[in-house]
């Protein structure tokens, strides 16, 4: 805080404010959310360190050739990358205050990501339908609770955006309601980033294998 | 006196929090961003750099870069907002990171090495 | 009759079967604490306390009282834990030559992991978040923290998460692995039952409230100081809070994941930490630590404030070395997550990994060792006044000194592979827990209980509960460096040789005299509450202290202070006393303040709820919880006006009523 507060005339200090200031409603919101994203990056992190550590382990199952499909993961990830610029759209006609505009961005965004979770669980499907379950190996176990944690993140995204459309739709673009679109505005793309880390290393740098 | 740190105290209730981003800033990260995943995609799946070593490290700078977009154009990160802190706090994670993944990555490694004898009788045959 | 398909559904492997019926000592527990408990139902009852309690304190969101409610839940946990423990030694000292002793395997082992989990969750984790939640926004001059609805929150997290390992105790059982529960054993195949289960949903429960804890109080200190607090002015309990809150959110992710990984291999059947399918149970051991390290510099670096706040006002002069004192907690912040390889040097990670982890352990000891010479110079030619806050700290650095010292030895990786897993460890760590987190405690609750309650304890009580506990750690603790030393191992039941039985005869009694210690507190605080008129202390700074939460009354008003400070200097209090600083008597202000709210506790019950569905198989509990959990999450952001104002004329009204006793009292 840059507060600067000079002393008074010699031999009289002020030491307390004659006024009262509340701090306004939401002064810490912004950084609170971003330490817990901070601490969300931590769980990734170790989920990444459990795939780096595990992710060899095929147990003479299935290797990351025999399942992974790069079109497939290339299509997800466009559906997440354009996800996020019309989430980017959201907020910049929130700005402006624009509420029709504001819901039909995110009513966008919110099909993107239900594009998203509904590729990733047909491809889950697809490898669970060849024998290659979680179970079956460390490897598997490891990739599914990377891959899935992310998909679990972007669903419970997803859930709160439509809480969020809601709550504008009935109190309006309100001081409230843009410090929440802000934070799941920092939520959303965060998992964007957390993704290219499950794309290069999972992924890209599984079929290289 | 008073009227001067009160408003001193005001100023600091309304400083800009967030940098938020414009249109054109929005659409240079996304463009950047779309090249910066072609490119990896395009690498691993033709197999145009032939060595997969190689092929690895560029993907992995490639993934750094476009972390580093994301961050600047669809995070908003910069030195400024709420007085550093934000960039404080994810330089210590960054390093919580690297610490926890090569650490574990290291210290898995050995124990691998020198405790899972299955390896070492496949390296006797 | 309902089909039993019905019945496994809604109660799931819950049987009669499970309650231990069959187990004297349990039934006698339970016949002891049902007793206790349908009193003090039936006392809440009698009195009408119950709305008062919902009300003024349940759902409360000012953290002085949330403060206070983790102090209790944290000395009602001590008493659990101090009875798992005293109940090992007592084993300890008599299972020799043939005797088993009085506690079979089964129980003997739900025993020592219990002690372990509720001593540092649900003891030492409590009463340093209490006193943190009481203190800092105080010492900061804040109103309150950042988001107190989420501090109500995640107090009841932690309470349920209690709740929990004390349901444990009647429903089922509780885990037999070790407070750590490392894998195979605590694999299904190894452990079918419930006590794994219990285990990671307790600490799950409890780890949500503790990591949201930790984020609310880093806001807090960053964003609410008040004018004229620059970082380098702030006190040095809220420099070292900062620290320990910067380690939970950075640290118990870790835990998370760690033991969700555990539950996905019970419940699901992955392979993560299994033995085959290539699974690994190293890799639940380096990640357990990465969180388990920090942990301990979590419960260590409050008491290092405390200390430092307690030196400097009963020496009457300013800390020694403060900016020292900063980046050495700063220091000691950072390399306490480069160690944590140093629990398991015996696991074969060769010589370069050892090396470098005994190293990075070795350099811990330098910050540690100047923060002591700060303590020692700060009261180096001062007026030291023994009160008992200070007779703790003292007790503290002679005690501590020998834990650090036995853990650097523990940290020469030669000397650890004789050491490890022997009682030489448990004798070291608990020489840094109890000389360290613990005597901190003591001295922290002593200092800061007459700002919270408004009147001192009371002394004797309070110096025979200090030479209890001080001679009866040193009797408990030494003989078992002298068993590690002779190469006995942690965890045993009961012994061969019958030339070891004089040393646990001898730590049993130390385990006793800490009993009487425990029991003279508990006398103090009724003793002190009896006498508060006494004891009363109206100046609201009986200490002649330094930081700013003596500048307001004691106990404090609900908004803590009339009006918000102004910081010149470190030692903000002391410095307004030496200048003059007189009270403002007029020109009050309405007063913004958050309003209580039900919700955290119901969010915390349902957690509970379905955590004890999961641990039960009981599936529909689970659902239903889950479902209702979310439901009034959601519907709780649907609630915008969570603040109101405390009127000018009230604020007035308490004002003036600490003006009449201040002139009272002169």
């Amino acid at each position: 805080m840059t507060i600067s507060v000079k002393p008074q005339q010699i031999g009289e200090p002020l030491f307390y404010l004659a006024d009262e200031h509340p701090h306004p409603e939401g002064w810490s919101t912004s950084l609170g959310f971003w330490i817990y994203l901070m601490s969300d990056c931590l769980i990734f992190a170790i989920l990444f360190a459990t795939y780096g550590v595990l992710g060899a382990n095929y147990a003479a199952g299935p290797a990351p050739k025999d399942l992974f499909d790069l079109k497939l993961v290339a299509i997800n990830t466009s559906m997440l990358l354009m996800s996020s610029i019309t989430y980017g759209f959201a907020m910049l006609t929130m700005q402006q205050n624009r509420i029709a505009q504001t819901q039909m961005w995110l009513t966008i965004t919110g099909l993107f990501g239900l594009a998203f979770i509904g590729i990733e669980l047909t491809e889950f499907a697809h490898m669970i339908h060849e024998g290659a379950t979680p179970q079956r190996s460390a490897f598997l176990s490891s990739f599914f609770t990377l891959v899935g944690t992310h998909g679990l993140h972007v669903s419970f995204g997803l859930v709160w955006l439509v809480t969020l459309m809601v709550q504008v739709w009935r109190f309006g673009l309100i001081e409230a309601n843009q410090r929440r679109l802000m934070c799941l505005s920092m939520f959303w793309h965060f998992l964007d980033v957390v993704w290219i880390g499950v794309f290069t290393f999972v992924y890209l740098m599984g079929m290289l294998r | 006196m008073k009227t001067e740190a009160h408003s001193a105290i005001t100023a600091d209730h309304h400083p800009d929090q967030h940098a938020h981003g414009s249109l054109s800033t929005y659409l240079l990260g996304f463009i950047l961003s779309v090249v910066l995943t072609a490119i990896p995609f395009w690498l691993v799946m033709s197999g145009e750099l032939g060595n997969k070593q190689v092929t690895a490290l560029v993907i992995m700078g490639f993934a750094i870069v476009q972390i580093v977009v994301h961050m600047i154009y669809f995070l908003h990160m910069n030195t400024s907002s709420e007085n550093g802190w934000t960039m404080m706090a994810l330089i210590f994670t960054i390093v919580m990171v690297v610490i926890a993944l090569s650490g574990s990555l290291w210290v898995m490694h050995h124990l691998t090495t020198n405790m899972m004898p299955v390896h070492e009788m496949s390296g006797m045959k | 009759m309902p089909s039993p398909d019905l019945i496994k559904l809604i109660f799931g492997r819950l049987t009669l079967e499970s309650l231990p019926l069959h187990e004297p000592i349990v039934v006698g527990t339970f016949a002891v604490v049902a007793t206790g408990g349908l009193a003090l139902f039936g006392a809440l009852t009698y009195f009408r306390l119950w709305g008062y309690l919902w009300r003024e304190w349940f759902t409360t969101v000012d953290h002085k009282r949330i403060g206070i409610m983790y102090m209790i839940l944290g000395i009602v946990m001590l008493l659990r834990g101090f009875a798992d423990a005293i109940m090992m030694r007592a084993q300890q000292a008599i299972a020799f030559g043939g005797s088993e002793g009085y506690l079979n395997a089964h129980h003997y082992d739900q025993i020592f992991t219990a002690h372990g989990v509720i001593m540092i969750f649900f003891v030492a984790m409590p009463l340093v978040t209490g006193l943190m939640n009481y203190v800092v926004p105080l010492q900061i001059g804040a109103r309150d923290v950042s988001f107190p609805f989420l501090n109500n929150f995640s107090f009841w997290m932690t309470v349920g998460g209690a709740v929990l390992v004390m349901a444990s105790l009647f429903i089922g059982e509780f885990a037999r692995t070790g407070w750590l529960a490392y894998p195979p054993l605590s694999n299904i195949g190894y452990s079918p039952d419930v006590g794994v289960d219990y285990y990671i949903w307790g600490l799950q429960v409890a780890g949500v409230g503790t990591t949201l804890s930790g984020i609310n109080l880093i806001c807090t200190i960053v964003k609410l100081r008040a004018p004229g607090m620059t970082m380098m002015r702030m006190p040095v309990f809220t420099w070292t809070s900062l620290c320990t809150n910067v380690l939970i959110v950075a640290s118990f992710p870790v835990l998370t994941v760690v033991l969700a990984l555990l539950s996905l291999d019970r419940y699901v059947g992955t392979n993560f930490f299994t033995n085959d399918f290539g699974g690994s149970p190293m890799m639940y051991v380096n990640l357990i630590w990465i969180w388990g390290h920090p942990e301990v510099y979590i419960l260590v670096l409050p008491a290092f404030g405390i200390f430092s706040e307690v030196t400097s006002t009963f020496s009457g002069k300013r800390l020694f070395g403060y900016t020292s004192m900063v980046y050495a907690t700063v220091v000691i912040t950072i390399l306490s997550y480069l160690v944590w390889l140093h629990h398991f040097f015996t696991m074969g990670s060769g010589a370069s990994v050892n090396s470098f982890f005994g190293i990075t352990t070795m350099i811990i000891s330098i910050p540690t060792g100047a923060k002591m010479f700060n303590w020692l110079f700060t009261m180096y030619r001062g007026r030291i006044r023994f009160e008992l806050p200070m007779m703790w700290t003292i007790a503290f650095m002679l005690t501590f000194v020998v834990g650090g010292m036995t853990g650097v030895l523990l940290a020469v990786p030669p000397a650890d592979f004789v050491l490890h897993n022997s009682l030489f460890l448990v004798a070291h760590f608990h020489n840094v827990i109890i000389g360290g987190v613990l005597f901190g405690l003591f001295a922290g609750m002593g200092y800061w209980f007459p700002k919270a309650f408004g009147f001192r304890l009371e002394p004797f009580w309070g110096k025979v509960s200090f030479w209890c506990w001080v001679s009866g750690f040193f009797f408990a603790f030494m003989p078992l460096y002298v068993l590690g030393l002779m190469g006995v191992t942690r965890r045993l039941r009961v012994f061969d040789d019958a030339s070891l039985q004089i040393w646990f005869i001898i730590a049993g009694f130390g385990a006793f005299l800490i009993l009487l210690g425990i029991g003279a507190f508990l006398v103090q605080i009724a003793v002190s509450v009896l006498r508060r008129e006494q004891l009363r202390d109206v100046t609201g700074d009986p200490w002649n202290a330094r930081t700013l939460e003596w500048a307001t009354s004691s106990p404090p008003p609900d908004y803590n202070f009339a009006f918000t400070p102004v910081v010149h200097d470190n030692d903000a209090w002391w410095d307004m006393k030496r200048r003059g600083y007189q009270r403002p008597l007029t020109g009050f202000k309405p007063i913004h303040m958050p309003q209580n709210t039900g919700t955290g506790i119901i969010l915390a019950g349902l957690s509970t709820a379905m955590a004890f569905g999961l641990i039960w198989y009981m599936w529909l509990l689970a659902a239903v919880s889950f479902i209702a959990l979310l439901v009034v999450a959601i519907g709780h952001t649907f609630n915008y006006h969570r603040d109101f104002d405390i009127p000018a004329d009230q604020v007035v009204r308490t004002e003036d009523a600490r003006t009449n006793l201040l002139a009272g009292a002169k």
